[in-house]
């Protein structure tokens, strides 16, 4: 079996929080699917309220902490991202988007990314639409098709709920994990080790 | 080993007392800080460069050159030039008439400047910051090393059989540091040129530091101006001084809280965990600074940011005292003990004009000419 690395943030701020039941049970569809493919998967799960106030730091000061540094290397080294913010005021969360603002430009390009968030009423269900999906594809990610919206009555609602919340789970980790499994597993670019000599610089056309 | 400080000339509210100093004060606050350094046994005082309140240093070698006639030993610089918005061809020009004045006392330190709002008021675009800084780099590096100079390029009209005058001082042109927070394309500029370079972490956690110096000492090495260990490393520090460390940083948590760069922002002790500043006493500061040569490999220069966030100046005054006599001369004999011989000190003047020297005339003519590796020596 190959190995690939699965990251999942998460932007609940409950304890215990249904936007971070959402991920768990994503990455575990997603391990399985990957599974399937004959690839073993280990899973970093970064739950943002515990880097709320190193995020903020980040932003005042240009750098991050020791802990903050270490999540965002499992984030940006990941073959495969799972994302989900709880939906505040019709969008992701500040502390969700805060995070992906302070990444390197280019550090999530061509990354497989499912996007996910959690509400109170399904009629929030599209802000995965306007307000997840243009984020990632600005940052030049590779999002899956399939984006998945937990609503209270997704987890406990009786009838229909809770059984359609699982097959939008199945559909989407399938997702992932096929475009994760075609990929080769791949670092990103480490400016310091891959130099651009003075000469080139010298002649850059830009 | 050349021991140094920087100010970035920021006209900051002392927040403990809520008063501002008026930019003439602030200016001969700056001066006053540059005799002390030379009073107190300091070799360098650098200062920022910047086109924007609150600061007020916008013309350095006006700064630099009153300094001069004022100080005997002290090496002028700068923390930094903007090589990005200033005209390659002005800069060479202030540059080697106040290395006249000063008799070669002067060095200068290129950074690119973060301000977005500065580029378009000197007819620049911020998003050209590299390629400017690499552009007028190399044309200024022209201007003092050929006496006539035939040139075009992107970002300035072309130059047609011109002179820069005054030539450099004896035919020397002043030493150039690169100065660089996060860019790994000026620590490679800094070594193509075998110039020096100059990593400013006192914002930023040291492992950023060690792979960024790391790139400037491999490429150093790359380019044949010696081997990685002979190359040109400053580096910056931020410290506050009283005899006991509780009293320091109860004395200095209300600058650092309300500092205009990280302010607001971590608390005094995760700021001193994660970056080199030590609010303590004298000898946390002389061990803080040691390890700097631990994570860096030995180095030549160690420039202190001491005078911002609204410090008052006797403060600042007292912080230079106990820099001079008490920290930097331990640390010179430590670290002057520590390095090896073949690691050459900071270039200075008559370094480098005994080093040109030195290929113009060999001093043996039946034997081939020494070949002068890097410029330290």
């Amino acid at each position: 079996m190959t190995g690939r690395n699965l990251a999942v943030v998460t932007a609940g701020l409950s304890q215990p929080s249904s936007t971070r039941l959402l991920g768990d049970r994503l990455a575990a569809a997603t391990e399985r699917a990957l599974s399937g493919h004959g690839v073993e998967a280990s899973v970093h799960m970064i739950e943002l309220r515990d880097y709320a106030r190193d995020v903020t730091n980040h932003l005042l000061t240009g750098f991050p902490s020791e802990t903050l540094r270490t999540a965002i290397a499992s984030t940006v080294q990941a073959d495969g991202l799972i994302v989900v913010s709880p939906i505040f005021s019709a969008s992701y969360s500040g502390l969700f988007k805060s995070y992906f603002d302070v990444l390197d430009e280019d550090s999530l390009a061509g990354k497989p990314v499912l996007i996910a968030a959690t509400g109170g009423t399904e009629r929030h269900s599209l802000a995965l639409e306007h307000a997840l999906r243009p984020l990632f594809s600005h940052l030049r990610a590779v999002v899956v098709p399939t984006g998945v919206f937990a609503a209270s009555s997704d987890w406990g609602g009786g009838g229909d709920g809770a059984g359609a919340l699982d097959r939008r789970i199945a559909r989407a980790a399938g997702e992932l994990a096929d475009q994760v499994a075609r990929n080769r597993p791949t670092g990103p670019l480490d400016p310091f080790d891959d130099v651009v000599p003075f000469e080139q610089l010298l002649v850059a056309d830009d | 080993m050349q021991f140094g400080i920087f100010t970035v000339g920021d006209v900051t509210p002392d927040p403990t007392i809520g008063r501002t100093p008026t930019e003439g004060e602030r200016i001969k606050a700056m001066v006053r800080l540059a005799l002390k350094a030379e009073e107190v046994g300091l070799d360098v005082f650098a200062t920022g460069e910047h086109h924007n309140p609150p600061f007020v240093p916008s013309s350095p070698t006006t700064m630099l050159g009153y300094i001069a006639a004022r100080t005997q030993r002290l090496i002028l610089s700068t923390a930094t030039t903007l090589i990005t918005t200033n005209d390659p061809v002005k800069i060479a020009e202030d540059y080697a008439m106040l290395q006249h004045l000063a008799d070669g006392r002067v060095d200068l330190m290129m950074g690119r400047g973060n301000t977005g709002p500065v580029y378009p008021w000197f007819g620049q675009d911020i998003r050209n910051g590299i390629p400017l800084a690499i552009e007028n780099y190399d044309l200024l590096h022209r201007l003092w090393r050929e006496d006539v100079v035939d040139w075009e390029g992107k970002f300035r009209t072309p130059l047609q059989s011109f002179t820069s005058t005054p030539r450099p001082l004896d035919g020397v042109p002043p030493f150039v540091w690169h100065g660089s927070i996060r860019s790994p394309e000026i620590a490679e500029q800094a070594a193509y040129y075998g110039d020096g370079f100059f990593a400013n972490h006192i914002f930023w956690p040291k492992e950023h530091y060690i792979r960024l110096i790391g790139l400037y000492r491999r490429r150093f090495e790359h380019y044949g101006h010696g081997t990685a260990d002979q190359a040109i490393v400053g580096l910056g520090g931020q410290v506050f001084m009283r005899r006991n460390s509780q009293d320091a940083v109860r004395e200095f948590r209300p600058y650092f809280d309300n500092a205009p760069v990280y302010g607001h922002g971590p608390s005094l002790e995760e700021f001193m965990e994660q970056t080199p500043l030590t609010v303590g006493t004298p000898e946390q500061v002389i061990e803080k600074t040691l390890k700097f040569r631990e994570y860096f490999g030995d180095y030549q220069r160690q420039l202190f940011l001491m005078d911002h966030a609204g410090l008052p100046l006797k403060t600042v005054l007292e912080q230079l005292d106990m820099l001079g006599e008490e920290v930097v001369p331990v640390l010179r004999k430590e670290l002057d003990a520590l390095r090896p011989a073949h690691v050459p000190d900071a270039p200075t003047h008559a370094s480098l004009k005994a080093a040109a020297e030195s290929i113009r005339e060999p001093a043996d003519i039946d034997r081939p000419a020494v070949e002068v590796q890097g410029s330290a020596r």
